[in-house]
């Protein structure tokens, strides 16, 4: 990741600029300027209806944006459909959990690592039997802690399962930001400190944008904070910053912070 | 049981009953047991090809029976030229199935292209809605065509001519009609485990996942909705050989809809069942038509009773299940 002579810190990976979205009358995005810098997880935070998901959208192109730009890698696309960006190495989880539930575990990663270009009109070759292909997929399997479970159906695993798995199919892209949206949610307490552990390993290698609504972790995985209300970037900064910042307190942490 | 042994097992079971049924009947003095036989077969090739689609991805075509009638349409208009000794832009014609039938799956694979360019920008109810619409486009050119018998539709005088291959003989009919089936879901068996079939495959599982994995859904549900159409096309220049005569009523909404029923009662997605479902729904349509004109009373009720109650259609979850989880 890092570049000679360029601190990893200072290279923006994925910037929104000025990104706007309304519904009718309602600001959805407002005026959204925010960073992801190689290297860093930035956690997006923010009350219910903040417009998180809908950013998430815009970012991986799912949804136009009214105004502003998607800069990812240097380069801008704002105008890319989401399967482009994805190609470009733009990594995503979702908020609920999208994957197919009929394949083995270790298909849905061979299908992943498969999909790299887009996919193939091969209609003969079985990617299933392709030896390079298993091996690395397993790596990813194991990667993320699901060694043993490659050939369990995906509709039969636990909820924690899914969403590990879903992070293994993100990661085997070799993806140069990861866009995680609320990984943590429904889990319990143990399946949350398992994912929080394992999004600390991959932390400094994966650029992140972490959505979540677990304080905890947001606190110990994040390098700088957002703090999203009613569409707008009212805060960014480090996790003290964000902890002692009144305003941020008032709109968003109560009494949790204290 | 693997899924994998189930169904070879499955299709060794069927091969088997296919090549011996009209051996069987042969001993007896029921004539009409080739002709049904060799409509099962033509009618299970039309619906592996539909099940394609509609099992492996979710697009649930109701408009099949415009690539039936097509590919019937196109070898037994040629062949009405080549006989009246006419040209055809200045072609003499042929008699050749080596020629006349590559040209209609040509014909339906071009049309399989344009239709399902415009239907997939669509999706669920829209979709079966686009090809209901253009299924009776077709429907209605055929009627309107009175050069070739309107609303009679029109007769081949002979089948059409295969090198070393008599096709005017039921016997090899039948048993050439049951090879290019084995062939065609052999086909469709290696599609659906391939590169390709896989990402298909996850379109319909869940289309989100598989566009942030960089896929774009559209040439990857095009190219198997042209397959699917050739393979039904295939399945209409068979009938049109074995009926020697095609009618505008190979295009209606009611073929459209026998095709998506006996895929149900056979099992979605598994390729095997809908063979199986051909067999029953054409058997017991031959069996009720004899008993009574308005069969579809019997036929209805049964079908909603398989749909309740079957196990995902008749071979739908042993075909499917056996998978360790």
């Amino acid at each position: 990741m890092t570049e000679a002579g360029v601190s990893a810190a200072d290279v923006s990976v994925l910037s929104l600029d000025q990104l706007h979205k309304a519904f009718g009358a309602l600001k959805v995005t407002d005026d959204v300027t925010l960073e992801v810098r190689s290297g860093e997880i930035h956690a997006l935070i923010g009350p219910n209806g903040a417009g998180k998901s809908t950013l998430i959208a815009q970012i991986c192109g799912e949804m136009r944006s009214d105004a502003g730009r998607v800069s990812f890698k240097g380069r801008d696309v704002t105008d890319l459909s989401a399967f482009k960006r994805a190609r470009l190495g733009l990594g995503r989880s979702f908020q609920t959990t999208q994957l197919c539930f009929e394949f083995s575990v270790l298909e849905h990663v061979i299908l992943s690592l498969d999909c790299m270009e887009g996919g193939s009109f091969n209609l003969v070759a079985n990617p299933r039997n392709d030896a390079a292909l298993r091996e690395e997929a397993m790596h990813w399997i194991g990667k993320v802690g699901l060694t043993g479970r490659e050939s369990r159906q995906v509709a039969n695993l636990a909820h924690g399962e899914r969403r590990q798995l879903e992070l293994a199919v993100s990661l085997a892209r070799k993806p140069h930001v990861l866009v995680l949206d609320e990984p943590m949610a429904g889990m319990g307490a143990e399946e949350s400190a398992r994912m929080v552990d394992l999004l600390g390993e991959l932390k400094g290698e994966y650029p992140m944008l972490l959505v979540e609504h677990d304080m905890d972790a947001v606190f110990t995985l994040a390098d700088r904070i957002s703090v999203l209300v009613y569409g707008r970037v009212i805060f960014t900064g480090t996790v003290d910053e964000v902890r002692r910042n009144p305003e941020v307190r008032s709109a968003y942490l109560g009494d949790e912070a204290c | 049981m693997s899924r994998f042994n189930r169904f070879t097992l499955t299709g060794l079971v069927m091969l088997a009953l296919l090549i011996i049924a009209p051996v069987v009947i042969a001993q007896t003095d029921w004539s009409g047991g080739l002709p049904l036989l060799t409509r099962i077969v033509i009618y299970a090739l039309a619906v592996v090809s539909l099940d394609l689609i509609i099992g492996y991805g979710a697009l649930v075509s109701f408009g099949h029976a415009m690539f039936f009638s097509l590919g019937g349409y196109v070898v037994a208009v040629l062949l009405h030229h080549t006989n009246m000794g006419d040209t055809i832009f200045g072609w003499e014609g042929t008699n050749s199935a080596l020629l006349l039938w590559p040209l209609a799956l040509l014909a339906c694979a071009l049309l399989g292209l344009v239709v399902g360019y415009l239907a997939l920008k669509t999706r669920g109810v829209q979709f079966i809605m686009i090809t209901l619409a253009f299924a009776q486009m077709v429907y209605f050119v055929l009627v309107s065509l009175q050069y070739y018998g309107g609303d009679d539709g029109l007769m081949m005088d002979m089948r059409n001519t295969m090198p070393s291959i008599q096709l005017d003989d039921p016997w090899a009919f039948y048993y050439l009609a049951l090879t290019l089936l084995v062939v065609w879901v052999l086909f469709c068996r290696l599609i659906v485990n391939s590169r390709f079939g896989l990402v298909f495959q996850a379109l319909r599982q869940s289309e989100r996942r598989a566009v942030n994995l960089g896929v774009n859904p559209l040439p990857f549900r095009l190219t198997a909705f042209v397959i699917s159409a050739v393979g039904t096309g295939l399945a209409g220049i068979l009938w049109a050989n074995y009926a020697e005569f095609v009618t505008p009523d190979m295009a209606t909404w009611a073929k459209s809809g026998e095709f998506l029923a006996i895929v149900t009662l056979g099992g979605l997605g598994t390729l095997l069942g809908p063979i199986a479902g051909a067999a029953v729904f054409i058997g017991l349509e031959q069996i009720l038509t004899i008993w009574t004109e308005h069969w579809m009373i019997v036929m209805g009720p049964m079908l909603v009773l398989i749909a309740l109650f079957g196990q995902q259609g008749m071979l739908g979850r042993y075909l499917k299940g056996g998978r360790h989880d």
